[in-house]
This record gives structure tokens, sequence and C-alpha cells, in this order.
């Protein structure tokens, strides 16, 4: 072994397309869908699960890209900002949101935030409690989400240029 | 990084085996740590043998009325449980002060029980750390301590256990179910995590090659109220300063079950088995609520910049305790 470089092959699934790539163990996620595939859409702040730039989905979950090895991701379906809607759709409610509420500046957490909210959203649906969701909510049951709701369940997602209150009201604008 | 060997396995039997095979192998969960520590060159694996697809991603009702919680199951899952938030609330409550909606995603129950300490020096390679390099000092005993321990601290190690659901955990007397190249065997939860004493690199009782394959909650503590209560530097997704987990269960103002233990305060979860003596089968009152956590904190040996835990952690638990009694019949 010494130096050698141990490699898999690896097939992923993104936004609807499969991909088999010979992987160098080491790589994340993160950086397999901005250096090999393009998608530079997801973004790398912390590289250490500390800021959520780099959040996409993964079997229909949110997670940080940055701590995800790739190989161990075999067989997954994962979905990143440019995936959201599909081709000759317009943009996803979300991103319509995050326009119509100039929920940015700099716009580099954005892809981030928005794919957290996707999976937040869908959380909420299934029943997934917050930390201030009351506990004596019924268990199992869909979680109306308010601002304090959202606030808590993206705080995963750092914005170093503060615009926090309109990605709240963008997030709120959605809510079915 | 250095470049290493990576096995999925499919079975415990299959995970240990391969692990057993490859000195300087690491079991990888969620990632969510390990991965973060090899980054920082800590963690330096020769090969990761991937548990987190083995089947032991499922809640279980035991016969007698307790629960297992198999080790690949994710924390967001855990928490969201109808049987964990209805018998359970201080796991639930626990997992859910903990990271962030992300890493919940990922991070199974395993992995956050062996999650390492954030201490920042044991992060950084360039500096001494006798968990990290025994025998190297310890550099945050003069340094940079104020996330640090105050309770059972050792001066080979002043470093906290960072989980939340441990803290939940031991609070209601949780076992550890554990295989290994010898077998299976469990261990109590409050027994499993070590003090640093003079071997810091140490955090638990695991033995080489051994995996965690699931938590019992035992039956005598299910639907006892409970909760978790967490101070941070910000609201959300940051580590604990100190915490508190209780459940407490009162007949006719007298208390007659009661678990405390104490997060962010020391190389384990503290379980404060002489606050939990002290109130037991006493009235449950704030003032012997007050007393008891009191005699408990006696123990503390604050370090020079963190003296303000000592407070902080007596007023979590006096403030969750008195939440969970029930208000005094009126006179
Ligand atoms: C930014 C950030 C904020 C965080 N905030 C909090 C917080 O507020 N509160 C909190 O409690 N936690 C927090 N965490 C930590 C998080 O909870 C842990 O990283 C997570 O729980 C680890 O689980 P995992 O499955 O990803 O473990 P991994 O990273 O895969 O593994 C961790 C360790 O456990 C070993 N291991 C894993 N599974 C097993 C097994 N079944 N048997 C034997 N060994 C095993 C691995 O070899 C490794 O040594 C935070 C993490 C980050 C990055
Ligand atoms: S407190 Fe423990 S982990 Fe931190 S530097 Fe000292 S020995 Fe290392
Ligand atoms: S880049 Fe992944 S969380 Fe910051
Ligand atoms: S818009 Fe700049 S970081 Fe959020």
């Amino acid at each position: 072994m010494g130096s050698e470089i141990q490699r898999s092959e690896t097939t992923l699934r993104v936004n609807g397309k499969p991909h088999t790539l010979l992987l160098d163990h080491r790589r994340v996620l993160l950086d397999v869908l901005r250096e090999d595939l393009g998608l530079t859409g997801a973004k790398k702040g912390c590289d250490h699960g500390q800021c959520g730039a780099c959040t996409v989905l993964a079997d229909g979950r949110r997670v940080n890209s940055c701590l995800l090895l790739a190989v161990a991701l075999d067989g997954s379906e994962i979905t990143t900002i440019e995936g959201l809607s599909a081709d000759g759709e317009g943009p996803h409610p979300l991103q319509r949101a995050f326009l119509d509420r100039d929920a940015f500046q700099c716009g580099y957490c954005t892809p981030g935030q928005i794919c957290s909210a996707v999976g937040a959203l869908a959380e909420a649906a299934a029943g997934h409690p917050s930390q201030v969701t009351d506990p004596a909510a019924p268990a199992g049951r869909p979680v109306a989400l308010d601002r304090t709701e959202i606030r808590e369940r993206l705080s995963g997602n750092l914005c170093r240029c503060g615009a926090y209150p309109r990605i709240v009201e963008a997030v709120e604008d959605v809510i079915p | 990084m250095r470049s290493f060997d990576y096995v999925r396995a499919r079975t415990p039997e299959e995970a240990v085996e391969a692990f057993a095979a490859r000195p300087g192998a690491r079991y990888l969960a969620g990632g969510t740590n390990l991965v973060d520590l090899m980054k920082l060159g800590v963690e330096r694996p020769t090969a990761l043998i991937d548990v987190s697809r083995l089947p032991l991603d499922r809640l279980e009702k035991l016969p007698d009325g307790g629960l297992r919680v198999g080790a690949t199951v994710r924390n967001s899952d855990l928490a969201a449980h109808p049987l964990v938030r209805d018998r359970y609330p201080v796991l639930s409550q626990a997992l859910l002060a903990g990271a962030s909606g992300q890493l919940r995603n990922v991070a199974t129950t395993g992995g956050n029980l062996l999650q390492r300490t954030r201490c920042g020096y044991f992060q950084d390679p360039g500096k001494p750390c006798n968990k990290r390099e025994p025998g190297s000092g310890c550099g945050a005993l003069k340094g940079v301590h104020r996330d640090h321990a105050v309770l059972g601290h050792s001066p080979h190690c002043v470093a906290t256990h960072p989980s939340d659901m441990a803290v939940a955990l031991t609070a209601l007397d949780a076992r550890v179910e554990l295989y290994g190249p010898e077998g299976a065997r469990t261990v109590d939860l409050t027994d499993f995590h070590r003090l640093p004493e003079n071997h810091p690199e140490r955090d638990t009782e695991l033995r080489p090659g051994e995996l965690i394959t699931g938590v019992l909650l035992p039956a005598a503590l299910a639907g006892a109220p409970s909760a978790y209560r967490k101070a941070r530097d910000r609201a959300s997704y940051a580590f604990a300063l100190a915490s508190a987990a209780v459940v407490l269960r009162v007949a006719d103002g007298m208390v007659t079950q009661v678990g405390l233990a104490f997060g962010g305060l020391a190389h384990r979860p503290w379980r404060a088995r002489v606050a939990e003596a002290a109130v037991l089968g006493e009235a449950a009152t704030p003032a012997v609520f007050a007393g008891a956590v009191d005699l408990e904190l006696a123990a503390a040996r604050p370090l020079p910049d963190n003296a303000y835990k000592v407070p902080l952690a007596r007023n979590l638990a006096l403030d969750v305790l008195t939440r969970l009694a029930p208000a005094p019949a009126s006179l």
C-alpha cells in the first residue's frame, strides 16, 4: 500500500442522471459535485459541517456534502440546487420566493439555504419536531411552521451577509 | 489526508472481521465527526469499515416495555420517533438541541456516543494534547479552557464530552450493546465513558475492534416526566457550555424516581448520583432540589476561566427539576 492511492468505482444518481466514477476514497461529495460533475451550485464555506453552504439532498434528506465521503454514497440519489426543478419547468417555488423577497446579498449561502429549506419543509410535513416544537404536540403529525420554527430549522445555514429576515420571509411564502 | 482502504460491511460480524484484519482501521458511520477529524489530520486511518448500512437502523419495543435503539438509527429519526417522544421526551429534546438538521440526518446513535471532544488543542495536530498524543502535555490546562471541565478532570486532560444525546441517555439509565472479537456484551452507559485520569487517550471502555450495535432504554423510566435544557453561546447550532437532563417521578409530593445528568461539565456525561440520592424519597420542593444540586456541585473544581459553568449548571438543573415537579397541592 504505502503511498498508493486507493479508489473504488462508485455510482451516484445526480439530479436524475447516473454517473459512474472511479473515486479516490478521500473525496467528499461536495468536491465530486463541483470538480467532476461541474455542479458548482453547492458551495464550500467551512468544509467542516459548520456553515451549511454545501447543503444538498441525499435520498431526499438535506445533508452537508462536505462531510460525506462520496464512496460511501454508492447508489444514492443526490439532488443539488441545479436539479430542484425539472428541465423545462420554471424555478422551484423556493427559488422564486428567494428572488421575490430578495433574500440574499452576495448569494454564496443561497443554494445551501434553499436546499436546506426544501429538506426542512419535508421534515416538518413528515412530523419531525424541532427544538422549538412544543414537546406536547402530537408525535407523527405534520408540524406547522411559524417564524420561530423556520429560524430554528434553518439554523444550520449561516449567512455572512445577514439576510436572515428575508430568508425567513421567503420560506414563509412557500409554506402550504 | 492519507489514502485508505474502504470496506462496506453488511453484517456486524463482517464489520468486526474486516476491522480485525486491517490494523489502523476505523469504523465509519455518518462520518460527521470522523471525516472532520480526518480533514484536520487528527485521525489518520488506514482503512474505513463503513457500518452506516448495517441493518441496525430500527427501533424495537422490548418485551419488558423498554426500547432498543439500533446503532445506525439517525439522530433525526430517533428524535422524531413517536415512541421516543412519548416515553423518553428528554432523549428527543437532547437530540434536537444538538448540531443542525443536516447533521442530525446523517449522524448515528453509535457515532454520537463516540464523537470526540471539541477541545481546540485536540483538533490541532500542531498543539500539545495528551488525548491526541499521549505524553505531549495538555494545552488547555494553562491555555484556552473556557469550554472545559469543572468536574472529574485530571492534570492530564480537562476536556469535556460534547454529546447532548449521551447526557439524556445517562439520566435514562441506558445501556450500550457491544459486539466485538470476543463476542457480545452490554455495559451501563454511566460506566461506558471514562474520566481522563492518566489515560485521556481512552474516551470509553470500548475494547479494540468492538462495535456498538445498539442502546437499550429501560422500561422502568418509560413515560416518566423528563426534559433537557442546554445553555450555549448562541440559540442554536452550538455545543453545550452546560446542560441538564432530568427524569423525575413524584407521588404525593415525594420524589419516587429521579435521574439527573449534566453535560458540558466533564470528560463524560456527569451522572449526579449525590444529588439523586439527596432528593429520592424527599419532598419535591425547590429547596430540596437546590440543596441536592449544591451538594453535587460542591465537588466542582473550576479552572481559572470556566467557573461560570457551576452556577450555570446549577440553574439549568433547578429549572428543569422544578418544571417537572407537579405544583404542590394548595394548602
Ligand atoms: C458543526 C457541528 C456541530 C455539532 N453540534 C453538536 C451539538 O450541539 N451536540 C452534539 O451532541 N453533537 C454535535 N455535533 C456532533 C455530532 O452529533 C456528531 O458528529 C455525530 O453524532 C457523530 O455521529 P456519526 O454517525 O456521524 O459518527 P462518525 O463520525 O461516523 O463516527 C464517530 C466515531 O465513532 C466511531 N463509530 C461510529 N459508529 C460506531 C459504531 N457503531 N461502533 C463503534 N464505533 C463507531 C467512529 O469510528 C468514530 O471514531 C456537531 C457536529 C458538527 C460538525
Ligand atoms: S483538555 Fe484533553 S483534549 Fe484538550 S488539550 Fe488537554 S489533553 Fe488534549
Ligand atoms: S462547507 Fe459544508 S457545512 Fe460549511
Ligand atoms: S447572501 Fe451572502 S452569505 Fe448569505
